[in-house]
């Protein structure tokens, strides 16, 4: 069994225009020890596919009948869906999962201390003294590389500049000895070099744990150098998947191969950038058949009608079109 | 002879922050003697992390950051002005020759104005038409230029996506017929399948009106691909500047050559992790004594620590700032 499975997942809010499909049939996997990057654009799903796992999302979100979130822990299997107290979902919520936001800024509470906030958790979860908890807590401020760590633990988050914050996040996340992390756009906030620093830190800590990580992102630089597997999302739809050298190298999509050319490379200064046509349509006039169909250079009258599943093109590596590959409609 | 649009020369922008009441006033040094020349008809990158005072140099040339100390001088045909000493007609002047596009398509059209009255508010407020008939041509002739809808002028931006706002946002910076603009991270809040769409306008619409432009941002690939012409920034300080080409190829200074290692590579295999650098870029209000980036520096040394490097032509119009630039060019690869 995956650390992590999620099958069939469907997500749909709904809002006074009626329901909007935000994730549609979704479905994949992570192991112990995996990165797996979900990347996408705007409205694309991919943030509200990850907080599914720790019922974050807010209450008129309505999940399909079929969907199905399943967890394989030490203690035994956890069906996140069937969790209903706030006692039972704490092991969705900073237990056995956690969290880093995109904007740790916004992230931690501004008037109590990045040590407190720390504390807190650990004693909730973990079961341990206030003592502890402080001792271990500038353990992994130091283990994060935060320079004198024991002086940094009562200061407050705005003491801290953004890349310091986001290492005091990523120290407060894996404080708990999650078995799954989820990291929504850790590094979108921060400048390049300090990027650099904190994607080293986090591959350096996965070797270190083993934990599996859903690292969320719209770059696909940051997700070629973090994930062992990648899911491209489109309009709530997983449109392609495979191992990460696979995706980049040989896209399937039409969509992932738009992506890719549309990206600004270092390695071919003179390439044109070739964007994807028109514009992300609106989540509340979802393209029916293919969602990608209206922008897609490849489309064939029976992209409209028809919603292709996802079919394999070689080991492990699978994408939902049509027309892909001499597929043939 | 070199034609010039603008002309920074020891260029300053500091901020008075609070102090005590005796003694000097602190002040922050967001630019501190910048000289930077763009050439006429250039697409001029501008790079630097948060704090690197590329967002204030820009603005400074648009007279909305105060020029503390330096000159500048703007240059177009007959017209020359020293704009650190405009009267009060000239600045209205420079107003309609230089212009501005924000990054944040969401924040910086108004929600209550339609897009026609958005485009057309500078038209107005800077006495360009007089009639309705006219503003009614130039912002048509301008939207359709920016690849806009025309049948979409009478909606509110709520109805646009984020691509197709900052279309409407350079169609207004562009309805005066400006010479000289200023992009700041105009590309930094979209998607990359749009994002190339609106650098591709900005190109085409740089060459079609013979416009020149300051490509202000953080994203080193974007300005590769767009940009003739690159300055680089740390600090308050400019440090390197080269065709694109010769910078990107042939990066001098150690801070140019750790952000362009420090980018995400599209290859899993390539992790250049030799070059990390350390640390944060330090505070604008404490900068450290001598070269700005010797507390980051792989290759500090004493003399760096206390004498400021100034800039030094290293190739056909390649500047460094760096003391060692040229030990470490022949000794350490790019």
């Amino acid at each position: 069994m995956s650390l992590l499975s999620v099958d069939n997942l469907t997500l749909q809010f709904q809002t006074d225009e009626g329901l909007v499909t935000a994730v549609d049939n979704v479905s994949f996997g992570v192991e112990a020890g995996e990165v797996l990057g979900l990347v996408g654009e705007s409205g694309s799903g991919k943030s509200v596919t990850a907080k599914s796992i720790m019922k974050l999302n807010p209450e008129n979100a309505v999940y399909g009948d079929e969907s199905r979130i399943a967890l394989t822990l030490p203690d035994g299997p956890v069906d996140v869906f069937s969790l209903k107290t706030s006692r039972e979902m704490e092991i969705v919520r900073g237990g056995s999962v956690s969290m880093i936001f995109q904007e740790p800024m916004a992230s931690f509470a501004p008037a109590i201390t990045i040590g407190d906030q720390m504390v807190e958790q650990l004693v909730l979860h973990k079961k341990i003294s206030k003592k502890e908890a402080k001792e271990w807590s500038i353990e992994m401020l130091a283990r994060v590389g935060i320079s004198d760590a024991r002086r940094r633990f009562d200061q407050y988050a705005f003491q801290l500049s953004g890349g310091m914050r986001q290492r005091a996040m990523i120290a407060m996340a894996l404080s708990t000895n999650p078995k799954l992390l989820i990291a929504d756009e850790p590094t979108t906030a921060l400048d390049v070099t300090i990027q650099a620093q904190v994607i080293d830190l986090m591959k350096d800590l996965v070797r270190e744990y083993g934990m599996g990580i859903v690292f969320i992102t719209h770059d696909l630089g940051v997700i070629a150098q973090t994930a062992d597997k990648v899911a491209v999302m489109y309009l709530g739809k997983l449109v392609e998947y495979g191992a990460v050298r696979d995706v980049i190298r040989n896209p399937i999509h039409p969509y992932t191969q738009g992506l890719l050319k549309a990206l600004p490379r270092l390695d071919d200064l003179d390439a044109p950038l070739i964007p994807v046509p028109g514009d992300i349509p609106s989540p509340l006039e979802r393209p029916t058949g293919c969602v990608f169909h209206t922008r897609c250079p490849m489309a064939e009258p029976a992209c409209a009608q028809q919603v292709p599943t996802r079919r394999n093109f070689g080991a492990g590596h699978s994408a939902a079109c049509l027309v892909a590959g001499g597929g043939g409609v | 002879m070199s034609d010039f649009v603008i002309e920074a020369d020891q260029l300053s922008v500091h901020y008075p922050i609070g102090g005590s009441l005796f003694g000097p006033k602190p002040v922050v040094r967001a630019v501190e003697k910048v000289s930077l020349s763009i050439p006429r008809g250039s697409f001029f990158g501008l790079v630097g992390e948060s704090g690197s005072g590329k967002t204030t140099f820009g603005r400074a040339l648009l007279r909305a950051a105060p020029i503390s100390d330096g000159y500048v001088g703007y240059k177009d045909g007959e017209v020359q002005y020293d704009l650190a000493k405009l009267t009060k007609t000239e600045l209205k002047d420079y107003r309609k020759r230089a212009q501005l596009i924000f990054q944040d398509p969401y924040a910086a059209l108004s929600p209550r104005m339609t897009v026609r009255d958005i485009i057309a508010e500078p038209l107005e407020v800077m006495g360009i038409t007089t009639t309705r008939e006219e503003t009614d041509a130039r912002v048509r002739e301008i939207a359709a230029k920016c690849r806009l809808n025309l049948e979409h002028l009478r909606r509110f931006p709520h109805a646009f996506s984020g691509g197709q706002r900052q279309r409407i946002s350079i169609a207004r910076a562009l309805v005066a017929n400006p010479r000289f603009v200023v992009a700041d991270e105009s590309v930094a809040a979209l998607d990359v399948s749009i994002q190339a769409d609106v650098l591709n306008l900005l190109k085409s619409l740089q060459a079609e009106l013979g416009l020149t432009f300051l490509f202000i941002s953080h994203d080193l690939s974007v300005v590769a691909h767009t940009c003739d012409h690159v300055a680089v920034m740390y600090l308050g300080r400019l440090v390197e500047t080269a065709p694109t080409r010769s910078l990107f190829t042939a990066p001098r200074h150690p801070y140019t050559k750790a952000l362009l290692s420090a980018i995400p590579s599209l290859d899993p295999d390539d992790t250049g992790r030799a070059q990390r650098l350390e640390g944060e870029i330090p505070s604008p209000t404490d900068p450290p004594p001598g070269c700005k980036f010797n507390t980051r520096c792989p290759h500090a040394t004493d003399q760096c620590r206390s004498e400021e490097p100034q800039l030094a032509s290293a190739a056909p119009e390649h500047q460094v700032a760096c003391h060692r630039w040229q030990e470490l060019f022949e000794t350490v690869p790019a």
